[in-house]
């Protein structure tokens, strides 16, 4: 069924002969005069969205700026903290080397965020969502395949970035004491914050696809990832100790921070819970943009 | 064939259309006529299932659009030339939704041969004329194929050629048996189009018949008379007596005079026996665009009128009369255009009984044919313009100053 017939050679002349693939409407039962294509009618699925979404991420600058700047971002920063660390020789015994590169993914985790907001937003700012849902009416499938395109491009650049950063600071670190990171170190450095970072940027999609306003969904996320260690930091009050502290343990900052087990504080999310948090988080917002958007008006 | 049923869509308290329904049927090119905010553009998001209606259906060929199996390749449609990212190339963006409904990459760079924009196919749309981007939306609607097209505006922005090309493309679409329906406001461009009608007015129908029947039902054919222009009783001696045998006479610009409701050779008649003599007595139709206005004229909800500019305007020198105010047609003048038919009463279109206002407050349909008439008196500043003369007069002097200073 899902199978894409082989083109036909095109004709400029109608070619009633044909019939329509499929259970498609039949136009050849009314009366009046009708016209069928001759280029053959396949069913579509989720794969022909898929390669549409592919098309349109690869094909405008913004993509190319926000991940050219969050791999700028990731591996000048891990670089460069290497290189600090490594020249100041200090005793780094008992630390994780991989965690110098968790400045540079905080801030890159921007550039993640914004990418994720346009991918659906913009279609929203420029008008191209009616053309796109005129051209698959099928509304649910237009934001899963957005959603696994996305995720697919941003884990594979986290990964990738983390990776190449982690190698380099272990390789500056050399006999300055620290640890020799372990395979569940090297796990969690790497995929652990590269599902991370990107189910962060699929959240910004779906924020984006929610609030319908670049802009307004940038804010909401970068309001999200800052604003609790923020107010965080201003509640001096005693009685609001529990609630600052859980503020800075289920911050975004230092849920990143779980992943070199170097969190700022012992009692909160520890191993790999952050990654479960952000999962369920998505999941649910995912059910909602879904059930919005087959409901809403383009 | 597109089939609306009771299509009715309400955004909060304003209801955009209101219990439409219409066929629109293949082999012939269908007009989509009404004024702005008359609700043709809500009409063609809830035909491509964008908008859900409030109430009522719309079906193309028995099944809702978000039902059509692969509706790309069933209907085709430009909404918005700038429905577009401004930042993907041409090809690009035609090739995202060729993908999305399994059209082969090659129908891409046809469709872009159809349009003329193979040249530009490696461009940003963002730098792309008004015009560029009709071609680039009408490529888009053509990619599937489609046994239904629905264009909104299509002609916008286009150049004479491009104009051309657009009506040869239209006829050429429903000669194949496919079904045609083409919003506009262009009623020369429709007259020249269309086949079929459907006019619009508040989200109303008001009309849904062949562009041949709406001209006649909607425009009585009316009598251009002239009298000799240096003899003006004359003419004031024949619109009386044409007024008395039963003509409606409403003079024109020029001096002519239009007489409806009274054939030719009576009004001649006429002039003789009131012995007056008679420069000119010409048949005229009603173009489309009259009878378009017409008909429209109690359903438009942007009204333009005479702007005043009243507190700028520089004082008068003491003695000096204002300029006349030339009366433009069309505007300020209730009865420009030809009067209704007798049959209907007077009465170009009644909202139904029952119905509020206005939806931004104007009047409803029976009174705003009147409406205009009181923006439009010969001299606005004369009247109502007195009493605020002497506080509009500081700054109408502090706008002098800068002149004085230079």
């Amino acid at each position: 069924m899902s199978t894409p017939q082989p083109p036909m050679p095109q004709q400029a002349a109608p070619q009633p002969s044909m019939p329509p693939q499929q259970a498609a409407p039949n136009w050849q039962a009314a009366p009046a005069p009708s016209y069928t294509s001759p280029i053959p009618i396949v069913r579509t699925h989720l794969g022909h969205a898929l390669s549409s979404e592919w098309t349109k991420i690869r094909s405008v600058r913004s993509t190319m700026w926000t991940l050219g700047v969050f791999v700028l971002l990731v591996v000048g920063i891990g670089l460069a903290a290497g290189a600090a660390v490594s020249s100041s020789s200090p005793d780094l015994s008992g630390e994780n080397p991989l965690s110098l590169g968790f400045f540079g993914l905080l801030l890159g985790s921007m550039c993640i965020i914004t990418l994720g907001v346009l991918t659906t937003a913009s279609e929203y700012g420029t008008g191209m969502i009616r053309t796109t849902m005129t051209a698959c009416p099928s509304r649910g499938r237009v934001l899963a395949a957005k959603a696994i395109v996305f995720f697919v491009v941003a884990f594979v650049i986290t990964v990738v970035s983390a990776a190449f950063v982690g190698f380099a600071q272990v390789a500056m670190l050399d006999g300055t004491g620290a640890d020799e990171p372990t395979g569940d170190d090297w796990l969690k450095g790497t995929v652990g914050i590269g599902l991370y970072i990107a189910l962060l940027g699929l959240l910004s999609l779906i924020v984006g696809s929610l609030v319908r306003h670049s802009a307004g969904a940038i804010t909401i996320m970068i309001g999200t990832v800052l604003a609790p260690l923020v107010i965080a930091m201003f509640m001096f009050s005693e009685s609001l100790s529990d609630l600052r502290d859980a503020l800075f343990e289920y911050s975004i900052p230092n849920q990143l921070s779980v992943f070199y087990d170097n969190s700022l504080s012992r009692s909160g999310p520890s191993g790999w819970d952050p990654l479960w948090i952000i999962l369920g988080v998505t999941a649910v917002a995912f059910v909602a943009a879904y059930a919005l958007l087959e409901k809403r008006d383009v | 064939m597109i089939e609306a049923v009771g299509l009715t869509k309400r955004y909060g308290a304003k209801t955009a259309v209101y219990n439409l329904s219409f066929q629109v049927r293949p082999g012939a090119v269908t007009g989509f006529l009404g004024p702005n905010g008359s609700g043709k553009s809500t009409t063609m998001r809830m035909i491509l299932g964008l908008d859900n209606p409030t109430s009522g259906q719309v079906t193309i060929g028995g099944f809702p659009y978000r039902k059509l199996p692969n509706a790309p390749r069933q209907v085709g449609a430009l909404l918005d030339a700038k429905a577009v990212h401004g930042g993907r190339h041409a090809r690009n963006h035609l090739l995202c939704l060729a993908q999305l409904s399994g059209i082969p990459a090659r129908r891409v760079d046809e469709v872009l041969g159809v349009v003329g924009l193979q040249d530009v196919a490696k461009r940003r749309s963002k730098g792309f004329s008004l015009g560029m981007g009709q071609r680039l939306g009408i490529a888009a609607a053509l990619l599937g194929d489609p046994q239904v097209l629905l264009f909104d505006e299509p002609v916008n922005g286009l150049d004479p050629e491009g104009i051309l090309w657009v009506r040869n493309l239209m006829k050429s679409l429903a000669a194949e048996g496919r079904t045609v329906f083409v919003s506009s406001h262009l009623m020369s461009e429709m007259a020249l189009t269309a086949d079929h009608l459907i006019v619009i007015g508040r989200g109303q129908l008001l009309s849904d018949m062949s562009v041949k029947d709406f001209i006649s039902a909607n425009s009585a054919d009316f009598a251009r008379v002239r009298t000799p222009d240096t003899e003006p009783q004359q003419r004031e001696k024949l619109s009386a007596a044409l007024t008395e045998a039963g003509g409606q006479v409403l003079p024109e610009q020029d001096g002519a005079l239009r007489v409806t409701g009274l054939p030719l050779p009576r009004i001649s008649d006429l002039a003789h026996g009131a012995d007056v003599r008679l420069w000119e007595l010409s048949p005229h139709q009603a173009s489309l665009e009259e009878a378009y206005m017409r008909m429209t004229q109690g359903a438009v909800d942007y009204r333009s009128t005479i702007d005043q500019r009243s507190g700028l305007q520089q004082e008068m020198p003491p003695g000096a009369m204002p300029p006349p105010q030339m009366p433009v047609a069309g505007q300020g003048q209730p009865g420009w255009y030809a009067p209704p038919p007798p049959q209907q009463g007077g009465q170009p279109f009644a909202m139904p009984q029952g119905q509020p206002a206005g939806p931004y407050g104007a009047p409803a349909a029976p009174a705003a044919p009147a409406a205009p008439g009181s923006t439009g008196g010969p001299n606005p500043y004369a009247q109502a313009a007195q009493p605020s003369a002497a506080a509009a007069q500081p700054a109408a002097s502090d706008l002098t100053k800068p002149e004085d200073a230079r």
